[in-house]
């Protein structure tokens, strides 16, 4: 007899753990049978995972922490066994702006904080020339999306809240939006950056992997009751979610990983772009230049699929910097016990060394100090653009 | 907001002129997220609250979003109406897929019934049946194969057409 559970996803790449669990019989191997349901917004997955109509969810990494805090909507604790991905984000813009950027740019705007400053001094022209703020899409306020643009333009001099507009956009949406115009930019997660470039109408600027070398982006999340309510049920979801992203990772299993990725009830894009995603090997421009980076997108290696609080803290601090949660010590002790290596270990056993070459402040932003998960405070005064209230 | 697309524009544009007390959405559109935002950054909206502001009325959340709708209570709304409203509209849906569901099964009952006909009308030739022995011997076989009427009737058509 096994155990039913009821799983919300979004169609993107860094969803591929929990697919490959299912659909690769790794949750059934633990006696779990599991109905996916893709789902077309955040909010949606939020509120059904909230009220339990999802035993659990594919979650992008703040809404865990807002719902926790009860930020912009109730308070429902989640915990998070699991990391389903870290990066797997990238800046795009539109041939325009890219032009545009790339003739402002006192060095080479691969570099993030030649092309912030680019951006600023572009931002300071139009403003001169009253032409209109130059909008970039995200993805939800409490979304990664949205503080990865904030602190990359932030960096370089530009005001997120004064200097351009940032919209939300379901991510289907987004090509459609910067093709049509009515954005000149988003940042969002795979596979829509491939999609937009491959269709001609958008460069990729920047993976996030550039901005912070480590970047928690989604979770495996839980009602933080049922986690307490079903101990035995919860190692062995987590146990077929390692057991997938070892799978996925495995560069013999890519072909398998994206054609199964590819079906229209899970992804639904070509193979071959979910592929180009798995290997961090991008198409970055319509003319064809390609940028490898093999941390484009972590599904298990390094220890990604293992929480880490120090990721925790600092989307907290970006919360608190872009004045959507108020400075607390109780706050960030919410934020951080989101995360939960201590169920990750116990289901799956504790990594028995650190990983080399990972940042050793656990983030390795671009800009600024390294990052103190015990002080915030730090992280916070080392910037002048901010909404602190 | 020029830069905007129409429908967005729309979106907003009429949330403010209506000034409504409620906002119903349908969970399958995905711009619920952009509503999200609007909520967060708007000073226009005065006093945004989402419905589940409200934990204590768990089951009739829990059946609105079931049913595939979501509330937001924008104005000075009670509780006693917001419960009314969300309610009303939840029975709505529900009557609607009802609907829906009668429709579709009124479809094929109608899509059997010429199965069954076409296969009575087989039967009666080649067996020389009355029209009542024919459906009786349908019956018979379904009942005693445990299967539907029509799927058995489905059969001996693929039957004739095979021996024609």
């Amino acid at each position: 007899m096994s155990d039913r559970l009821r799983i919300g996803f979004i169609p993107l790449a860094d969803a591929t753990a929990l697919l490959i669990a299912v659909d690769k019989g790794f949750c059934a191997a633990q006696g779990l049978d599991i109905e996916l349901v893709r789902e077309v917004s955040w909010s949606n997955v939020r509120d059904k995972l909230n009220i339990g109509l999802f035993d659990a969810a594919h979650l992008i990494a703040p809404v865990a922490i807002a719902s926790s805090l009860g930020l912009g909507h109730i308070k429902v604790p989640i915990v998070a066994p699991f990391g389903l991905g870290v990066n797997g984000n990238a800046i795009t813009v539109s041939p325009a702006l890219h032009a545009a950027l790339r003739d402002a740019a006192e060095g080479a705007i691969r570099d993030p904080m030649v092309s912030a400053r680019a951006l600023a001094r572009v931002v300071a022209r139009r403003k001169a020339q009253d032409e209109e703020p130059l909008t970039f899409g995200m993805t939800f306020p409490f979304s990664t999306h949205n503080y990865h643009l904030r602190f990359w333009m932030a960096a370089g001099g530009v005001d997120p809240d004064e200097d351009v507009r940032l919209v939300v956009l379901p991510p289907p949406y987004m090509v459609e939006s910067l093709q049509n115009g009515h954005v000149d930019a988003f940042c969002v997660g795979a596979p829509w950056n491939s999609v937009a470039v491959d269709l001609g109408i958008g460069h990729i600027l920047h993976f996030v992997s550039e901005i912070l070398i480590r970047a928690a982006e989604k979770l495996l999340g839980v009602r933080q009751r049922w986690a307490e309510e079903n101990p035995d049920v919860l190692a062995r979801l987590v146990r077929a979610h390692s057991q997938a992203a070892d799978f996925v990772e495995d560069v013999n299993n890519r072909d398998e990983v994206a054609a199964l990725l590819a079906a229209p009830n899970r992804i639904g894009v070509a193979p071959e772009v979910i592929r180009r995603t798995l290997d961090g090997h991008m198409k970055v421009s319509p003319g064809g230049i390609y940028r490898n980076d093999p941390r484009y997108l972590l599904v298990g290696r390094a220890g990604a699929a293992r929480p880490d609080p120090v990721q925790a803290a600092w989307l907290y601090a970006q919360m608190v910097r872009w004045g959507q949660a108020p400075l607390s010590r109780e706050m960030l002790a919410l934020a951080k016990a989101v995360w939960r290596p201590d169920l990750y270990d116990a289901a799956v056993g504790k990594p028995a060394a650190p990983f080399p070459g990972e940042p050793a402040d656990g983030i390795g932003a671009f800009a600024g100090p390294a990052f103190d998960a015990n002080d915030i405070e730090a992280h916070l005064a080392a910037w002048t653009i901010k909404r602190m209230g | 907001m020029s830069r905007t697309s129409p429908e967005r524009t729309g979106l907003l544009a009429r949330v403010y002129a209506l000034d409504p007390d409620v906002i119903l959405i349908d969970l399958e559109n995905p711009s619920r997220d952009e509503l999200e935002q609007m909520f967060q950054v708007s000073r226009a909206v005065k006093r945004p609250i989402a419905m589940f502001v409200d934990q204590s009325d768990t089951a009739s959340i829990q059946a609105s979003v079931d049913a595939g709708v979501s509330a937001y209570i924008v104005g000075n709304l009670q509780k006693e109406r917001i419960k009314t409203i969300l309610d009303l509209c939840v029975s709505r849906f529900n009557a609607f897929s009802r609907l829906q569901g009668e429709l579709d099964r009124a479809k094929s009952a109608l899509e059997d019934r010429k199965v069954i006909d076409r296969a009575k009308g087989i039967l009666m030739k080649m067996k020389k049946l009355t029209e009542e022995e024919a459906y009786a011997l349908l019956r018979k076989t379904a009942m005693n194969e445990n299967r539907k009427i029509a799927e058995v009737a489905q059969s001996v058509i693929m039957a004739a057409e095979m021996f024609k």
